[in-house]
């Protein structure tokens, strides 16, 4: 069973989806990353894909994009280092990146791969209903990939639930109209949140942009099933503690 | 009058030109990218626009701009070589078709706040210029570079009320910029038009700029049959960057088979020279800004930072509409090194007393690669004028 579903089969609330980019902060640091997000309590994480031009991103993760092109982190890499992955990380796996690289890696590639090195999930932010319907559905359900779709406070309840309708694995609510890593005040969202608990979707909703501490992991998860955390860990990882001790502070301040 | 019409160069319900175009956005921006969508022809066609649009293109940008025969440039080449004007629109060349066009359209939109991207700062002068003329707050995101080395156009957008913001983000150009913009979009979803000055962006960026730039090739119509008793020249030559003025300069020509369409890039220090901004020549279909279209990218997928010495064709992409043009080979596509646009621009400054905006001058330093029959009428889109460039000219001046 693909292990996103697996996990909203047992856990049904405060599921805490991180964000990393590949690469970043060093070449190879991914596997220290993973484990200690494994080991610190994260249920789910989520491997960014560097792009030069990554236009839903606000400042860190643009820098960490950055950073981890300059330390040679490609499609390629990302797999070679994905490799043996599964021998000792459990948690389900999504890799998220913008078009244009995936499309020069090859749509169909990339997601063979990305089952062969036991991927759960992808999201494509700028890969459209329309292009993903007519073009590219066929591959992510051939390797048994669970495409995950962004809804906002400003889709509106028939979009939302066309998109629920297509989208698989869960639903990526964002909190606000917003780039990632803003401050936007969460807990001005919760009307929103209520919302997409009553309109009881298909997919479980985890949320994500400007979830940065407990507060607002708490706001968020009140009403939906979890939410995502991605500039303020790559903040964290920036510190210059290493990487297990500071994966351990920041979710020790979420969760414990 | 702007008119609606079905081709094979024309963007379908989707937003395609043949394989390239598009709507790759994330869902923060597709309610107001839908919006444009559902309407932007609507509002376009609105009798009650048009009148708008074609009394402010008369009256304030300065429309018609005249067609010249220059005569010793046709001369020396053995044709008859007109020259579109578009250097003499208010605020110096052919952006402010658009942004007058978009300025009026964010009105009826009930937007307040405007962005726009700027490069060599022409169109954000041109966007600055309709805020003003609009009372509307202006945002223009430029490179932090391109801010630099285009210092008198960043005074114009401030003088005119304009905020510049530095982009800090990638290689600090246009591409930048852009990407600034379409970040400030997402933030500010409920009161913001964004005012993109090429014929780039998501469906209906390409197709909505090329039609309020279609103007450009609606005059010639018109201005050759009176001079020439023939409606169509044999030649329509345009520099491309993102491609607005050649989309304008091609538009009513595009279905007319007997007339070449020249679209000229810049070559940088030479195509192969890794300091290029000559697209079609070493782009691979690719998405950017929110289409898809040709690209220049590494083997990876990432964007390629270009070179041109004209901030304006400075573009790692094309428009969607210029890729189907290349690779349905309806579209010539040329090139022309920073070198060899310097000579043209000196050249057309010296024989006919025009000095040309860096980017025209590309489309200007092919006429000497080309060969023409006596009877040949050819129209070159004289995009823009050469004063934002003296600093550069005058590096080469001897």
């Amino acid at each position: 069973m693909n292990r996103i579903d697996q996990l909203f089969k047992q856990k049904h609330h405060n599921v805490l989806n991180v964000y990393c980019t590949a690469g970043y902060p060093h070449l190879n640091s991914l596997h220290e990353v993973l484990a200690s997000l494994q080991a610190h309590g994260a249920d789910i994480v989520e491997i960014g894909i560097p792009y030069s031009d990554p236009i839903a991103d606000g400042p860190v993760i643009q820098q960490s994009n950055m950073v981890a092109l300059e330390n040679g982190m490609s499609i390629p890499v990302l797999f070679e280092q994905l490799e043996n992955i599964r021998n000792d990380i459990h948690l389900p796996i999504i890799l998220m990146g913008y078009m244009n690289p995936v499309l020069q890696f090859g749509m169909e590639k990339f997601c063979a791969a990305a089952e062969k090195s036991g991927v759960d999930g992808i999201i494509l932010p700028d890969l459209p209903m329309y292009e993903f319907e007519t073009e590219y559905q066929p591959f992510f359900e051939k390797h048994r990939l669970r495409f995950i779709f962004l809804v906002t406070p400003e889709t509106s309840e028939t979009r939302t639930r066309e998109i629920d309708g297509l989208s698989s694995g869960f639903l990526y609510a964002v909190s606000s109209s917003s780039t990632t890593g803003k401050n936007k005040a969460i807990e001005d969202q919760v009307a929103y949140f209520k919302k997409l608990q009553d309109m009881k979707l298909k997919n479980p909703v985890l949320v994500g942009f400007g979830i940065k501490d407990r507060l607002t992991f708490n706001s968020a998860a009140e009403y939906t099933n979890g939410a995502i955390i991605g500039s303020a860990y790559i903040k964290a990882l920036g510190d210059t503690t290493g990487i297990d001790l500071s994966t351990k502070e920041f979710l020790n301040g979420i969760l414990a | 009058m702007l008119t609606t019409k079905e081709s094979e160069f024309s963007v379908n319900e989707h937003g395609y030109y043949g394989n390239f175009g598009g709507a790759f956005i994330p869902e923060m921006l597709y309610p107001n990218v839908k919006q444009l969508q559902e309407r932007y022809l609507q509002i376009m066609y609105d009798p009650a626009f048009q009148q708008q649009f074609r009394q402010l293109l008369s009256d304030y940008v300065g429309r018609p701009t005249p067609l010249y025969l220059a005569e010793r440039l046709s001369h020396k080449h053995g044709a008859s070589i007109y020259l579109k004007r578009e250097d003499l629109c208010h605020t110096g060349a052919h952006k402010i078709n658009n942004t007058v066009g978009q300025i009026l359209l964010a009105e009826r939109l009930g937007k307040k706040r405007i962005i726009a991207e700027t490069g060599a700062g022409q169109h954000g002068v041109a966007t600055a210029t309709v805020c003003a003329l609009k009372g509307l707050e202006c945002i223009v995101y430029m490179g932090e570079k391109d801010i630099e080395r285009q210092a008198p156009n960043v005074a114009r957008m401030k003088m005119l009320g304009a905020t510049v913001v530095p982009a800090l983000s990638g290689s600090k150009t246009l591409k930048d910029a852009t990407n600034e913009a379409i970040r400030d979009w997402i933030n500010n979803p409920l009161d913001t038009h964004y005012i993109i000055g090429s014929v780039v962006g998501p469906h209906p960026y390409p197709d909505m700029v090329t039609r309020f730039q279609s103007v450009i090739s609606e005059e010639i119509k018109k201005q050759l049959l009176e001079k020439t008793g023939s409606k169509l020249p044999t030649h329509v030559i345009a520099c491309v960057g993102g491609g607005s003025n050649a989309a304008g300069a091609f538009y009513h020509f595009l279905d007319e088979l007997s007339v070449k369409l020249v679209a000229v890039e810049a070559a940088g220090c030479g195509i192969a020279s890794g300091m290029s901004a000559a697209t079609t020549q070493l782009g691979k279909p690719g998405i950017l800004h929110g289409s898809k279209s040709l690209l220049m990218q590494t083997e990876d997928g990432q964007v390629v930072e270009p070179h041109s010495i004209s901030a304006g064709l400075d573009y790692p992409g094309i428009g969607p509409l210029q890729a189907h043009l290349y690779t349905s080979g309806r579209g010539t596509f040329m090139s022309a090194t920073d070198e060899e646009a310097l000579a043209a621009g000196f050249e057309i400054s010296k024989t006919e007393g025009i000095i040309p905006a860096l980017e025209t001058a590309h489309a200007f330093s092919v006429l000497n690669e080309m060969h023409f029959e006596k009877n040949d009428v050819v129209v070159v889109c004289l995009s823009g004028r050469g004063d934002k460039d003296l600093a550069t000219y005058m590096k080469y001046l001897k």
